[in-house]
């Protein structure tokens, strides 16, 4: 689950690790209040808008403007307010439709009054599935990818790595801050900051901190101006405040459904939707639609019970895809009777009248496999049937022929 | 013979009386698995389905000799459990839950460290079976036929479509190893691989992979230095897009490295036999064995 830059720094801030000043809007009448209370906090006309949407890139698009004084704070408000924010992040990239914005963070410009006094490092912290443990990676050359810096200088990102039952030591934090070249009040900072940042890491079970740029300010302060946060899903259930976070108009609402009838799908851009029970099967199941010729519309597992409630729910959700041009359904019963999903099958396809317009290919395996067909077979519905994982494949060749 | 798990395991059940504990450990003795109890805290000195349950996997080691344990207990206690099943002694820890926290899971894995004789399968995995002898999972039991053939996987159903495939073809499997789908699992493809390398009632292996991590990568290297079998491969989610998690939190393509296409490429580059569909696992087995045998 990803935060937004705002949430993200509120949460930094409860660790007490330092953030750029800011407050979020709504409205363009909210971001001048924002920007009139800011400026009693910070002394300065100077502001920065920054659209709130969960990519990176914003400025790119023009989703981040650094405004001088109030007038160009209220058409700088008004204009990021409500556009369709275009980020190489963004669905379709640059090329694609963008993602609305709804909310603006007024922040302080932290470069400001001496900006060639400031330095930008950047900071992540996420766990390293090869060391099982999780790791910190800084680097002197903040505010860039650094996918790019890693592949073109290696040398500048560092890597700490902390032992789980001990905790990020003092002399790790001394080290980073060291690797960076700091020294004097600016080194005492970045050790505060590190600590801050990966007690926040750990208190709220984070998958991923992405603090780019980290900045030293002109007068030695150590700050996050920006930040990505994704959190573990898995252990929400002991962050509910954290879980109360989510903006679900940032995820795609047809996910967002699925999600709700407990079926896990994901949204692809092919012709061929599928129904499958487990996410091995589902991901082959993608990868024999294209082997057959077709493209996977999505991926969709249902999980254990594939009863007749749940088989319709997933039709609908398949469906609301006009690119689908046909459906293959994939189970491997195991525990789940394959007679039971077949009748699911065939209840949800009557259940939904014509809303049904595409072919259907069911495929059943594992238990009364055979009994499965035949319900499948003398529905009378426009069905086809396979037990073999190849006859399926055939199938979907020949209904895109 | 096998691997892990056989006849004359003594397995436990922790989360015992448990709905899905519950199911599957009726289910698992059905199939004439030997359980020799299970653990539910709070509850021991009970039967549960005429098997003693006790309060803590020590009792149960001390009392019915456990040396293996199936795991059901939900995601926040499924860490503990793991770590309780470890210090008590249990050789063979097999973790069913999904769902667990990362976090959780990178404390269990330090534990374990320092627990060199205990291994965990795990978690978010079928279990391991070996035919005719020990279910200790929660595969569907009669699509297996005992035989010569391992099994290793992340995926629950896809393990059970190359059974079947395996089945079907006409031969058997050894031991099938559903290694589970998560990003921090107990025993690696690598691990599982090795087991089924030096076992001697093993004649072929089929190893199931997916996108996301280096595991695959890892055991196609050891492969191709130490292999004396023929070894079947697939990666699931050739079609998967970057940056998207596949239903299984380790499914997720975070480099140009753990994609299906580079991982099917090093495979093939390390001698493995790589299917790219899933519907020639079994057949390719075949073929490859009779390569061999000629």
């Amino acid at each position: 689950m990803n935060l937004h830059e705002y949430q993200g720094k509120n949460l930094l801030k409860e660790y007490g690790v330092a953030i750029q000043d800011g407050i979020v809007a709504h409205t363009p009448e909210e971001a001048q209040a924002a920007y009139n209370t800011l400026k009693e906090r910070t002394k300065s006309d100077m502001a920065v808008v920054k659209a709130q949407i969960h990519a990176g890139g914003r400025g790119k698009g023009g989703g981040i403007k650094l405004v001088k004084n109030f007038e160009e704070l209220k058409t700088e408000s008004s204009n990021i307010l409500g556009m369709m924010l275009k980020t190489p992040q963004t669905p379709g990239g640059m090329e694609g439709p963008g993602k609305q914005v709804n909310k603006v963070l007024i922040a302080e410009d932290a470069y400001a009054p001496d900006f060639d006094a400031c330095e930008e490092y950047y900071v992540s912290i996420l766990m390293d599935r090869e060391r099982k443990c999780n790791v910190i990676i800084y680097s002197t050359e903040g505010g860039m990818d650094i996918e790019k810096v890693a592949e073109e200088t290696p040398h500048l990102v560092h890597k700490e790595y902390v032992d789980p039952t001990l905790g990020l030591q003092g002399f790790q934090m001394r080290k980073i801050a060291f690797n960076l070249g700091l020294s004097g009040q600016a080194f005492k900072e970045m050790t505060k900051f590190i600590n801050s940042l990966y007690k926040a890491f750990i208190g709220s079970d984070a998958s991923l901190f992405e603090i780019n740029p980290t900045l030293k300010t002109g007068d030695d302060r150590i700050i996050a101006v920006d930040c990505k946060v994704s959190l573990d899903e898995n252990a929400l259930f002991r962050h509910k405040d954290l879980e109360e976070l989510r903006d679900t108009s940032e995820e795609d609402a047809t996910e967002v459904e699925a999600k709700s009838y407990g079926l896990n799908y994901v949204n692809l851009d092919g012709n061929v939707g599928c129904m499958v029970n487990g996410a091995g099967l589902a991901m082959a199941t993608m990868d024999i639609i294209k082997l057959s010729g077709g493209e996977p519309a999505n991926f969709l597992d249902v999980g254990g019970t594939a009863d007749a409630a749940r088989v319709e729910q997933a039709f609908r959700i398949i469906l609301k895809d006009p690119a689908v041009k046909a459906i293959l359904i994939n189970i491997f019963g195991g525990i789940v009777r394959c007679d039971r999903v077949a009748q699911g099958v065939v209840d949800a396809y009557k259940n939904m009248g014509d809303a049904i317009k595409v072919p259907i290919i069911v495929r059943l395996q594992g238990t009364n496999a055979d009994i499965a067909k035949d319900i499948i077979d003398n529905s009378g519905l426009e069905v086809h049937s396979a037990i073999q994982l190849q006859e399926a494949a055939d199938l979907v060749k020949q209904v895109l022929a | 013979m096998s691997v892990l798990v056989n006849k004359n395991s003594n397995i436990i059940v922790q989360g015992f009386t448990g709905k899905e504990g519950s199911f599957h450990a009726g289910q698992m003795i059905e199939y004439g698995t030997n359980i020799v109890g299970g653990v539910t805290p709070g509850k021991g000195g009970q039967t549960h389905l005429e098997k003693p349950v006790f309060n803590t996997v020590q009792e149960a080691v001390n009392k019915a000799n456990a040396d293996t344990s199936i795991i059901f207990v939900p995601p926040r206690f499924a860490g503990d459990a793991i770590m309780e099943a470890a210090d008590a002694g249990i050789k063979v820890v097999i973790c069913i839950t999904e769902g667990i926290p990362v976090q959780d899971m990178v404390k269990v894995k330090a534990y374990l460290n320092n627990k060199p004789d205990c291994r965990l399968i795990g978690p978010n995995c079928p279990g391991v079976m070996t035919p005719g002898e020990a279910k200790v999972g929660i595969m569907p039991g009669f699509i297996h036929n005992p035989g010569r053939i391992g099994i290793v996987s992340r995926s629950g159903t896809l393990t059970y479509e190359a059974v079947d495939q395996v089945t079907k073809a006409g031969m058997g499997q050894s031991t099938c190893i559903g290694i589970g789908g998560d990003p921090i699992v107990g025993t690696t493809t690598l691990d599982a691989v090795r087991l089924l390398m030096e076992d001697p009632d093993t004649d072929g292996i089929i190893m199931i992979g997916e996108i996301g991590g280096s595991m695959e990568a890892d055991a196609s290297r050891w492969i191709k230095e130490n292999a004396t079998k023929p070894v079947v491969g697939f990666i699931a989610g050739q079609t998967a897009p970057a940056g998207r998690t596949m239903g299984h939190a380790g499914a997720i393509i975070g480099g140009a490295e753990d994609t299906a296409e580079a991982k099917m490429k090093i495979m093939d580059e390390c001698g493995i036999h790589v299917v790219k569909s899933p519907a020639e696992i079994g057949i390719t087995m075949k073929t490859a064995l009779a390569g061999v045998k000629a």
